[in-house]
């Protein structure tokens, strides 16, 4: 079986896909890249955390005009994964207004990208209507 | 004697394409013109705060007084995005406030003209392999792929984050539109903006879609301009012509702020936090409440950005945006106009120009001088200003005692 890359590297594939965070031991506060000290608190220790692969919808908008070589119209959004919020695409939905709404419960989807010249696979993440 | 600060003269040049004007020759139009307004010359002013976001390493303090003045005094080029000409004004400021300077000069200027959809780069190809890459191990580019980077999708969400805050039952689309229809209705007495035409909700509504609800004409439009004031300390403004002093503006709160931890900044910017403490900070050193406010320029980047500002300037009930902007409040001939300028979306937004081409509208009003768009008896204002990254400037600014 070919081997799989993921888009980021805060996106686990294994066993189960799902997002991870940076997670400051002190107050809490959640990271999705790495930090010397907490934005929050100034606390320096750390834990990766597993973030909730089901939440709501805070916000959205449908990108219908975006840079050179990006597939539009989509859907990005903000999503409340148990009290860590996430930056993501809304998937599998017909990107208009009727579709998509503030506070739609969604859930962690994942989806091949292409495969690379050694035949590896990236694999992107979204969210998709729960 | 006291340690006021107060602007003594300020201009802005008018707002649109300039291709007759290069970005040095729009900075000494307008540092000219506020020269002028402030009866003064290079010669008196003690300090240059400078700003031109996209040349912000050419020096364009530098390059403005070998244009207009090269007396050796000190210039501190500033950039902090969309907030430049407000950090640039706040060195003088705090200069003059210092007791380093009597007199202060600072300026912002872009030429934007034609430059289309700022930040979201043009998608790379994908590499020949895999291969992570940057602070987030990513193997290709994530605009587009998670979330967007573009700014009218950014402030569409910020927008859209209020209506699920605090739930809406109209159609967002025609709310957001609605308060795009008021800038560009207000646009129309404002020769300095770059469009000033009047535009229906239904040319609104129908026009492109940029980033949902932000359709184009909800959105800042790119432009050339500049914009440029003249500070002076109040024992200096004391000694000068009965005509000076009463044409000053009394800055009577002058604050910056950045962006403090919020749980959800890291995946969207907060805009709101830092405007909030912004304004309590503002009210607090002005010794003056919302309710005093005979007018408010703030930052209307989009249409969706003008709706929490409402809320995070305290100009209406928490979590009542929306039901203040349809009261009515907010247009030229409501109880708190809003962006009477037609504010980013049809004035224009050369972004080092704006922060303080915000701070000259309202001084027009002070100063009885703002012609067929004169708010009348205004006594006190403030102008708001974002930069992305973030920042916010706000200050209160009030007509001086007859």
């Amino acid at each position: 079986m070919a081997a799989t890359v993921p888009l980021v590297d805060y996106l686990v594939l294994d066993p189960e896909p799902h997002l991870r965070a940076n997670r400051c031991t002190h107050c809490g506060a959640a990271f999705f890249d790495r930090r010397n000290a907490c934005a929050s608190c100034s606390g320096t220790d750390f834990e990766d955390v597993d973030v909730s692969t089901t939440g709501s919808l805070q916000s959205f908008t449908i990108v219908a005009f975006a840079a050179k070589g990006v597939p539009v119209p989509f859907v990005a959004g903000v999503v409340d994964c148990g009290g860590i919020s996430v930056r993501a695409n809304v998937v599998n939905t017909e990107p208009d207004p009727d579709h998509v709404h503030l506070g739609m419960p969604v859930r962690l989807v994942t989806f091949g990208m292409g495969a690379d010249s050694t035949g590896a696979e990236a694999i992107g993440f979204g969210f998709e209507p729960a | 004697m006291s340690d006021d600060v107060w602007i003594l003269g300020i201009s802005m040049t008018k707002f649109g394409k300039r291709p007759d004007a290069d970005t040095t020759d729009l900075a000494a139009e307008a540092v000219m013109d506020a020269l002028a307004d402030a009866q003064v010359t290079m010669a008196d002013i003690g300090i240059i705060g400078a700003g031109c976001l996209v040349q912000s390493g050419a020096g364009i303090g530098q390059r403005l007084q070998k244009q207009v003045g090269q007396t050796g005094i000190p210039v501190y080029n500033v950039a902090n995005a969309c907030a430049t000409g407000a950090t640039a004004l706040r060195v003088a400021i705090m200069a003059v406030k210092a007791g380093e300077v009597d007199y202060g000069l600072a300026f912002g200027v872009e030429k934007l003209a034609g430059a289309g959809l700022l930040t979201g780069n043009d998608r790379a190809a994908d590499a020949d392999e895999w291969t992570p890459s940057g602070r987030y191990g990513a193997i290709a580019p994530l605009d587009g792929r998670v979330g967007t980077e573009t700014m009218p999708g950014v402030f569409a969400q910020i927008g859209m984050g209020y209506l699920h805050d605090h739930p809406y039952a109209g159609t967002p689309l025609e709310l957001f539109a609605r308060i795009s229809e008021k800038n560009h209705s207000h646009s129309t007495l404002n020769p300095k903006a770059a469009y000033s035409k009047a535009m229906t909700l239904e040319q609104i509504m129908g026009d492109i879609m940029i980033a949902y609800p932000n359709t184009r004409p909800m959105c800042s439009a790119n432009c050339d301009g500049a914009a440029a004031v003249v500070v002076v300390s109040d024992a200096v403004k004391r000694t000068l012509s009965l005509e000076q002093q009463r044409r000053a503006v009394k800055v009577s709160a002058s604050i910056l702020t950045t962006d403090p931890w919020t749980e959800s900044c890291q995946v969207l910017p907060d805009v709101n936090t830092l405007t909030r403490n912004a304004a309590a900070q503002a009210y607090e050193a002005a010794g003056v409440g919302p309710d005093d406010l005979d007018l408010v320029e703030l930052h209307d980047c989009f249409a969706t950005a003008e709706l929490v500002h409402y809320d995070n300037l305290g100009l209406c009930e928490p979590g009542g945006a929306a039901d203040f902007f349809e009261s009515g409040a907010t247009w030229r001939t409501g109880s708190m106009p809003v962006n009477v300028s037609g504010g980013l979306e049809s004035k224009g937004h050369p972004i080092a120009a704006t922060g303080i081409a915000n701070i000259w509208e309202v001084c027009q009003h002070l100063r009885g001088e703002a012609g067929p768009r004169q708010i009348e008896g205004a006594k006190v204002g403030l102008a708001h200003v974002i930069g992305l990254g973030s920042a916010c400037g706000v200050h209160i600014l009030e007509k001086a005692a007859a």
